[in-house]
């Protein structure tokens, strides 16, 4: 059996690419930045715009705050089995003046956290199905190989 | 103009997690409140439910549902969903139809039957649905708290004691509320050893779901006048507010907050509760109770702040020094709040509303705040306050 190559769990989200980017959108009329894209209307109370162009969101990150889940999600997460406990952290993108949830690197833990610490935006594995890996943005510390 | 109305009775079946049919919970409650305000069910003219999304139709359009379980009588009728806020959506509904002149008394009624466990997003694969998709990545309800939690620890010297000091103290106030599903008085040794769901947050720091139903009876002033009686505390504003964009906080489900680069941010639930003191021409020095939504222990913190108890950073002095303790200056959920109820969404904010009508007649029992005149709840978007006849 061949390995299938690895897609994204959600599509249109993020870049599969090297270094992966979280795919954002930018108003052309007004200038604010939306994660997900938004793509025909503009939220801005005061921006009637409906044109919008995409834009990798700024790689990196400080954290904002952070936890775990060390309970089982319900569907539709797909847990592995034995469940294993992850982090999780609010990042907060200097340039877009945001804060991205997500998941952190695997093997990261609680512990090795502190609100203000570097973080850089990664793909990992999030669950397997049909022998495909489907992959999912994730933060990890700054200068910590993958 | 007069924009307050009277509060003739309330009502509510116990919180528990009984499994039977979220409409025997509401009929019963609905019951409780006419038979407290002295309204046989044929003269209300409006009954406005608070929807449940876990119940199927009938929970999708609850106001029917209500309507016909108690016998079609021909009223007016409204449904409500904000999630959280449900109730306090269906109550600001029964409010404007009475001030508007749509109707003299009407009848506000919520109720839920939960599942085991977290609460869930709808089924199927829905990648534009915010709420799927952070389930997808594994990211809860008590996620949120969790990092709210940690962000007051990392800013304002908040600890973990602190948390387990508001469930400790909601769990003695709860125990003295025959409403309550938890009546226990839990130890600091118990909350520390209960499972750790979302560090730093403990299971018995974070709330439970719930079954449970409470109802409202409300009138115009001129009504509550004629039929004479003792006089009825009253609702003098009821908040609804949206944050204002970009709004910076974050908030469930969203994976993302607004983006602030282009227009600058704001912060939400400050402004709810000034919107309330706005309308009620009252502050937060006048009041004598308050009743947040502690979904976990250190989010009740949280709304000291937004409701002005205290600065920005000063809750946990303000914990500390029992001010929000039953016999302190401001009791916060002496009902016990939702650590001895656990939530049951449509309901817990009308609950929290029948909590301060019993402070306010005095009928509270060994949890009744002395002198209560001023009351302010908070739910996740709303808030309101109430106060007794002058």
């Amino acid at each position: 059996m061949t390995a299938k190559s690895p897609v994204a769990a959600i599509d249109g989200w993020y870049t599969l690419d090297d270094p992966p980017h979280l795919i954002g959108s930018r108003c052309l009329t007004c200038g604010t930045y939306f994660f997900p894209r938004q793509a025909s209307f503009c939220r801005n109370p005061d921006c009637e715009g409906e044109t919008f162009e995409d834009v990798k969101l700024s790689r990196t990150g400080k954290i904002w705050s952070y936890t775990n889940a060390c309970y089982q999600p319900p569907p539709p997460f797909v847990a592995p089995v034995p469940y294993l406990p992850f982090a999780i952290a609010a990042v907060e993108l200097a340039a877009e003046r945001m804060i991205v949830l997500g998941q952190m690197s695997a093997g990261i833990e609680v512990g090795d956290l502190r609100v203000g610490m570097e973080v850089e935006l990664v793909l990992e594995r999030l669950y397997a199905a049909d022998g495909q890996e489907k992959l999912i943005w994730k933060w990890q510390p700054m200068g910590r190989a993958p | 103009m007069s924009r307050e109305v009277a509060v003739l009775g309330v009502g509510m079946h116990p919180w528990g997690k009984w499994g039977r049919n979220f409409v025997e919970y509401g009929v019963h409650a609905a019951r409780a409140a006419l038979k407290d305000a002295g309204v046989p069910w044929r003269d209300v003219q409006f009954i406005s439910g608070a929807a449940t999304m876990r119940c199927g139709y009938p929970g999708y359009v609850a106001g029917a549902t209500f309507a016909q379980a108690l016998g079609w009588q021909g009223a007016q009728v409204n449904t409500s969903y904000a999630a959280c806020a449900s109730g306090s959506q269906a109550l600001a509904a029964a409010r404007a139809q009475i001030l508007s002149g749509g109707c003299d008394v009407a009848l506000v009624v919520g109720a839920d039957t939960t599942p085991k466990g977290f609460l869930a997003p709808a089924a199927g694969y829905r990648p534009d649905d915010p709420d799927w998709v952070r389930f997808h990545i594994g990211i809860t309800n008590p996620t949120y708290f969790a990092l709210y939690a940690r962000r007051r620890m990392d800013l304002y010297g908040a600890t973990v004691a602190d948390f387990t000091a508001v469930k400790l103290k909601n769990a003695a106030h709860g125990a003295e509320n025959p409403n309550a599903r938890y009546r226990k008085r839990f130890t600091r040794e118990e909350v520390d050893a209960s499972a750790m769901v979302a560090d730093p947050l403990r299971l018995l720091h974070v709330c439970a779901t719930s079954d449970g139903g409470a109802a409202i009876v409300l009138s115009s002033l001129e009504y509550a006048r004629r039929r004479g009686g003792k006089s009825a505390p009253r609702i003098a504003a009821i908040s609804t507010v949206t944050p204002r964009f970009a709004s910076t906080e974050v908030e469930m489900p969203d994976i993302a907050t607004d983006s602030a680069a282009a227009v600058g941010g704001h912060s939400f639930r400050g402004s709810l509760a000034a919107r309330a003191y706005e309308e009620a021409g009252v502050g937060p020095q006048d009041l004598s109770l308050a009743e947040v939504y502690d979904l976990a222990a250190s989010m009740e913190l949280d709304w000291y702040e937004y409701l002005g108890l205290c600065k920005t950073g000063e809750a946990e002095g303000l914990l500390r020094s029992g001010a929000t303790s039953l016999g302190g200056r401001i009791p916060v959920n002496a009902s016990g709040g939702l650590a001895c109820f656990g939530e049951a969404v449509p309901a817990q904010a009308l609950a929290q509303v029948c909590e301060l009508v019993w402070q306010l007649r005095g009928e509270a029992g060994a949890r009744q705040v002395k002198d209560a005149r001023v009351g302010i709840t908070a739910n996740r978007a709303c808030s309101g306050t109430a106060r007794p006849c002058l």
